[in-house]
This record gives C-alpha cells, sequence and structure tokens, in this order.
C-alpha cells in the first residue's frame, strides 16, 4: 500500500485548517477551520493503521471524533451565549481583553 | 485483558471520584436549583478521593491492561490536583454566591476536570494523553465562560476554546506521526524504540507538535497569548485553578512523555525546552511589571513560573523531576491562595481588581493581608517560604545538566519578579487607603486560605518531606 | 477481490437506470396541460414570504447541541456489536456501563429541562 498520498493529503488538509483559523474572522469558520485539522489527522491515523496492519489507530478515531464532537458542542453554545450577549460571532469584536 | 479487580482497588483515587462526580451529577439533576447540596457532594467526593491518595503513594502499578498507571508518580500527581480542587471548591462558593451565579453544575465540572488531570498523569498510553487533556479542557472551556450573562466571561471562554481546540489539532497530529513511526500508541513501547526513532525526522516533527501542544497548555511563550486574557476575563477561582491544577497536569504529562518516555536529555529537543523555558522567564516577568490588574499580573506571572519549572524538564534529569514536583505542590497552594484572596476582594461586574484598590488593606483586614503577604512572598521566592526551593531545585537541576545560562537567567528575572510582588505588599502596608469588604468573610474561604499558607510554611521549612518521596519514584 | 463488488454495481446501475428511466417515460408519455396555477411556485401551498437566509430560535441549537453529543456515541456502538461474540460477557458489562454514563448525561438534560420546546 502507497502510505505518502494520504500523508500529503492529510497534511494538505492540515495546513488548509491552520491558515483558516489564523486568517478567519467568524468564529463559526475558525471552528469549521480546526474542525477540518482535526479530521485531516483523522485521515493519517487510517492510512498509518492499514499501513501498519494495526488497529489502534481506527480505535483512536473513533475517540478522536467523539472528542470533535464533544468540542462542537461546547463551541456552539459559547459561541451561542457570546452571541446573547454582543449580537457578533466577529473576532475581531471580541475586544473588551485585548489579546 | 478485561478489568479486574485490582485495577479498581489499585485506582481507588480516580475511581471514587468518578463515581463522586456521577453522584454530584445525579444529585444536581434530581434537585433543581438547590446547588448547596452539589457543593457538599463535591467537596466529599473530592476529600475521600484525597484520602485515598495518601495510601497510594507506593510503586507505581500499571492498570486496565496497561493503559494507566496508578501510585507513586500519578499518585503524587493526584495530591496536587485534588488539593487544588478541594481548594478552590471552598473558595468558590462564597464567591459564586456574591456573583448571583451559584450553580451545582460548577461542582459537577469542576470534578470532571479533576478526573482529566488524573487521566493525564497516570497516562501510559498516547490515547489515555488525548482523553485526558480534552475531559479536562472541555470542563475547563465551560468554567470559563460560567458566568455567561457577564461578556468577559464569554470572551474569555470563547478565545480559551478557539485556542485550546486548535492546540488539541497540533496535540493529535502528533500523536498520529509518532503512531505512524513507532507503530504503537503504548508509551512503554515507545520508550524501548525511542533510541532508532530519535533520529526519524518524521517522529521528530511528532515530537516537536507535542511540544506545541503542551506548551500551549503550560502558558509557556511563545503560545501563551491566550493565558492573560483567560485569567482575567474567567471567574476568579476558576482562574486560579486553571493556573494551579491545569497546568501542574500538563506538566505532569510533559514530564512523563518527554523526560521518563523520550529521555530528551542532551537531545535538540532539550534545547528547543530550554529556549521556550528562557523566553517565558523573559516575557512573563517583564510583562508583568506594567500590569495594574492583579489578575492579569498573576496571569503574566503564572507564565513567568511555567519558565522556571520548564527548565527543569529541559534539565531532565532527577533533580529536575523531583524539583518540578515539589514546586508544582508549592505553587499550587500559592497560587489558589492568591487567586483566592482576588476573588474575595472583587465586587460584581469586575470592580476592586486593580493594585489601588489594595491600598492600606491591613490596616482594616489583618488577617488577608499578612495571607496576601505570605503568598507573594513565596511566588517571589524569598526563602522561608515553599516558593524558594522550587526554585533552588529547578536551577540546581539546570545548572548540573550544563544549562547554567537558563539557571542565570532564572535568577536575574527573579529579582525582577520581586519588584511588582512586593509593590502588592508595600500598597497594603505602607499606603494610606480604604481598601475594605463590604461583605464578611464567609468561614470556608478563610478556612482554604489557611491550609494553603499553612501548607505553603511547612513545604518552606521542611522541604525534604517532599523531595525524598518524590526522590522515590525515581528508584528504577 | 473486485469481482465480489460486481452485483454492488449491478445494483447500483439498476437503481439509476429504473429511477431515471420512469420519470422520462412519465416526461415523454404523459399529458402536458399548464395553466397558471400548476406553474405557481407551490401549487397547493403559501407563497415563501421572506428570505430563508434569518436568524433561527436558539432552541434549534440546543437541539443540534444534544442530537450531536448523543448521536456520535453510535460508533463505539457499531464495533461492539460488530464483535459482539469475541467481546462476550465483559464486553457487554463495559457497553452497559457506558451506556449507564450516556443515561445519566440525558437524565441530567432532561430534567433540566432542555428538552421542552417552549
Amino acid at each position: 500500500m502507497e502510505l505518502q498520498p494520504y500523508l500529503l493529503l492529510s497534511a494538505i488538509t492540515f495546513v488548509i485548517g491552520v491558515v483558516g483559523v489564523l486568517s478567519r474572522r467568524n468564529a463559526i469558520i475558525v471552528f469549521m477551520s480546526i474542525e477540518l485539522m482535526l479530521n485531516s489527522v483523522n485521515l493519517s491515523l487510517v492510512a498509518f493503521s492499514a499501513f501498519l496492519g494495526d488497529v489502534t489507530g481506527q480505535m483512536l478515531v473513533f475517540f478522536a471524533m467523539t472528542v470533535a464532537a464533544a468540542e462542537a458542542a461546547i463551541g456552539l453554545a459559547i459561541i451561542i451565549s457570546m452571541f446573547r450577549n454582543k449580537q457578533t460571532v466577529n473576532i475581531d469584536d471580541i475586544n473588551i481583553l485585548k489579546w | 485483558m478485561g478489568i479486574t479487580f485490582s485495577d479498581i482497588t489499585s485506582s481507588a483515587p480516580l475511581v471514587s471520584l468518578v463515581l463522586f462526580s456521577f453522584l454530584t451529577l445525579i444529585v444536581e439533576s434530581w434537585g433543581k436549583d438547590k446547588p448547596v447540596l452539589s457543593y457538599w457532594v463535591s467537596l466529599l467526593g473530592v476529600g475521600v478521593s484525597l484520602a485515598l491518595s495518601f495510601g497510594h503513594l507506593g510503586a507505581g502499578i500499571p492498570v486496565f491492561g496497561g493503559m494507566l498507571l496508578q501510585g507513586g508518580f500519578a499518585g503524587y500527581c493526584n495530591l496536587i490536583f485534588l488539593s487544588s480542587a478541594f481548594l478552590t471548591i471552598l473558595l468558590s462558593r462564597g464567591y459564586l454566591e456574591r456573583m448571583e451565579c451559584h450553580r451545582g453544575e460548577f461542582y459537577i465540572l469542576i470534578l470532571f476536570s479533576t478526573v482529566g488531570m488524573m487521566l493525564m498523569a497516570g497516562a501510559l498510553n498516547l490515547i489515555t494523553v488525548f482523553l485526558g487533556i480534552e475531559l479536562m479542557s472541555v470542563s475547563l472551556y465551560v468554567l470559563a465562560g460560567f458566568m455567561r450573562k457577564k461578556v468577559r466571561s464569554n470572551e474569555s471562554a470563547l478565545k480559551y476554546f478557539l485556542l485550546g481546540a486548535f492546540a488539541t489539532g497540533f496535540l493529535l497530529y502528533g500523536i498520529a506521526l509518532i503512531y505512524g513511526t513507532s507503530g504503537t500508541t503504548d508509551l512503554v513501547a515507545i520508550s524501548k524504540l525511542f533510541p532508532q526513532l530519535s533520529h526519524n525526522p518524521i517522529f521528530l516533527v511528532g515530537c516537536g507538535l507535542l511540544v506545541v501542544a503542551f506548551s500551549f497548555k503550560i502558558a509557556a511563550v511563545p503560545f501563551h497569548m491566550w493565558a492573560p486574557d483567560v485569567y482575567e476575563g474567567a471567574p476568579t477561582t476558576v482562574s486560579g485553578f486553571m493556573s494551579t491544577g491545569a497546568k501542574a497536569a500538563a506538566f505532569a504529562t510533559f514530564l512523563l512523555v518527554f523526560v521518563r518516555v523520550f529521555d530528551i536529555a542532551g537531545t535538540s529537543l532539550s534545547q528547543v525546552i530550554a529556549v521556550i523555558a528562557a523566553a517565558s522567564m523573559i516575557v512573563g516577568n517583564v510583562t508583568a511589571v506594567a500590569q495594574t490588574n492583579v489578575k492579569r499580573m498573576l496571569a503574566y506571572s503564572s507564565i513567568a513560573h511555567a519558565g522556571y519549572m520548564l527548565s527543569g524538564i529541559a534539565a531532565a534529569n532527577v533533580e529536575g523531576e523531583t524539583g518540578i514536583l515539589f514546586y508544582l505542590l508549592a505553587y499550587t497552594f500559592v497560587n489558589v491562595g492568591a487567586f483566592g484572596i482576588v476573588s474575595i476582594m472583587e465586587r460584581q461586574d469586575d470592580k476592586k481588581l486593580n493594585f489601588e484598590d489594595y491600598e492600606g488593606l491591613s490596616a482594616r483586614r489583618p488577617a488577608l493581608a499578612v495571607l496576601m503577604t505570605i503568598f507573594m512572598f513565596s511566588l517571589a521566592g524569598i526563602p522561608p517560604f515553599a516558593g524558594f526551593f522550587g526554585k533552588y531545585y529547578v536551577f540546581l537541576a539546570a545548572v548540573k545538566a550544563n544549562l547554567t545560562w537558563l539557571a542565570i537567567l532564572g535568577v536575574l528575572t527573579s529579582l525582577i519578579s520581586v519588584y511588582y510582588y512586593l509593590r502588592l505588599v508595600v500598597l497594603m502596608y505602607f499606603r494610606e487607603g480604604d481598601a475594605d469588604l463590604d461583605h464578611s468573610v464567609p468561614r470556608r474561604s478563610m478556612i482554604a486560605l489557611a491550609i494553603a499558607a499553612i501548607s505553603i510554611v511547612v513545604l518552606g521549612l521542611y522541604p525534604s518531606l517532599i523531595v525524598d518521596l518524590t526522590r522515590s519514584f525515581f528508584k528504577i | 477481490m473486485l469481482e465480489s463488488y460486481v452485483p454492488i454495481f449491478v445494483m447500483i446501475a439498476g437503481g439509476v437506470i429504473f429511477g431515471v428511466v420512469m420519470v422520462k417515460l412519465n416526461e415523454w408519455f404523459g399529458p402536458h396541460r399548464p395553466n397558471d396555477e400548476k406553474l405557481s411556485t407551490y401549487e397547493s401551498g403559501m407563497e415563501p414570504i421572506r428570505s430563508a437566509r434569518e436568524r433561527f430560535s436558539v432552541k434549534f441549537y440546543m437541539v443540534a447541541m444534544l442530537f450531536i453529543l448523543f448521536d456520535i456515541e453510535v460508533v463505539f456502538l457499531y464495533p461492539w456489536a460488530v464483535s459482539f461474540k469475541q467481546l462476550g460477557l465483559g464486553g457487554f458489562v463495559t457497553m452497559a456501563v457506558f451506556i449507564f454514563v450516556l443515561f445519566l448525561g440525558y437524565f441530567y438534560v432532561w430534567r433540566k429541562g432542555a428538552l421542552e420546546w417552549d
């Protein structure tokens, strides 16, 4: 099995996620970029797992998916409570505390 | 490979805390709007777990099919996390009642995040490391935004969440690369493979990503940007909990992975960590001098302390490990106490958080002023208190590992820190002012502060109690 | 290896062909007598008012959050279901504990009133 293409794709999508987090200003889109990062890692984990013939990697993917879901729920909740108080989800407007 | 009865008994502190956190959840769901009940159940749970932990300081035993190590190192770290949780729960009740957001979920989340910390310190597998960090962090994201009507608290939670999840991405990628190159997530197996893996570039990239993720969790420069904002906006007692329990857990995992599993002494990774340590000391201390808000000052001071402790990891020798373990315990009592006093001084809507609000406190509230002085002296590292020995041990370790420059830098930056810690003491004692409280301090808060102060003095007078204990973990 | 997938490809192709053929037959042979009523957006419904791109009630987000949380747990149930026989009683007990913990969360959500729409 070729390992390189999977790892390359995973690295590319991971970097797209990182750039998204650093450049986008909408909290929801930033969060979607983070999800992209996590899922690109899942791709490399599955590729490694298939390459090594070892199921640990796939098991870790299940845990990563669950954790990502928990984070998504928490993130949505935090963004909603923010929106209720400030009527915005733009990171540049979130500036009472200086970065 | 099923779960045996001895697995449960050897991990009694962890299992009992998990059960008590479920019990608190049930109690909270059953009796609506009775947070006091949750408070008592959670306090009892932490107390029981703390008592059980004292019986689990002997040799470490792998449990649950080699996923966790209980006893020894993990047992000692559990003491740190549980003390932090215990004092935080005691201090929080009065604070939350005054801030009009006393809800039982607070205690449940403190228990859950403490469980996460205990998993991190006992991890023998990268999967456990990942799950522990996430359980701790997800609970802390919610705790940071616990005052959901307050914009500052929301902001703090959002920043902590976005940057924390970002760090999770790096952590997971690091784990994936290490798994891919070593073929296992078991830390014991990886430690055996480490000599041949340490020349594999992909493996080293994985280690680098783990360093990034852990540095984020301990708030070390250049991954510290979140800390001042999050600590300032979060409920004050939560800031105390994050800067002690969460930081101690991240350090425990850092030690576990980088010193005990990957023997990094003398490698390039050790150099990288030394540079991060130096940067944290300089940035933390210099920026703290310029602060006017006490919570922000404590946040920058916690970045600086992360730098001091990291020099013990960069040294990667027995002295460094025992030094960090001592430092973490001392720092936990000091910082929970300091944030506790700030939480008592604080009023609704973030009032009374600045340095000038402490002017002349000693005239009207002598007990609080004395306690704050003990905490500040200990943070500054003035000899009779525990903070001094913490710094002494980690700098000694750095010198032994040929990192003398780091130790010298540590001493110099500590001198800067004396200025801003003692400024608070001077304001409390030698400046006329009308600092006072408009409420009486609950007795449970005073008890918590007294426990913290007494522990600092005892640890300062008899540091060998802890150092001999921690040194015994490393006889292999 | 690939041969064993042939029935599946045949099945997919059959499904696509059947669907397309039926729609097209109807189009070609069916009577076409359009009038104003038939050509309106919804023949027997309401004209859409306002844009669909507006704010939703926060209640929808609540349901979405709870759905994500309880939905994703199924990823642990599938592997267990596949290897149910090999795992035996130990696996059953472990999953019972897991589902009990989920139930605790459900109980909390229910008692806090998050499942009530109003």
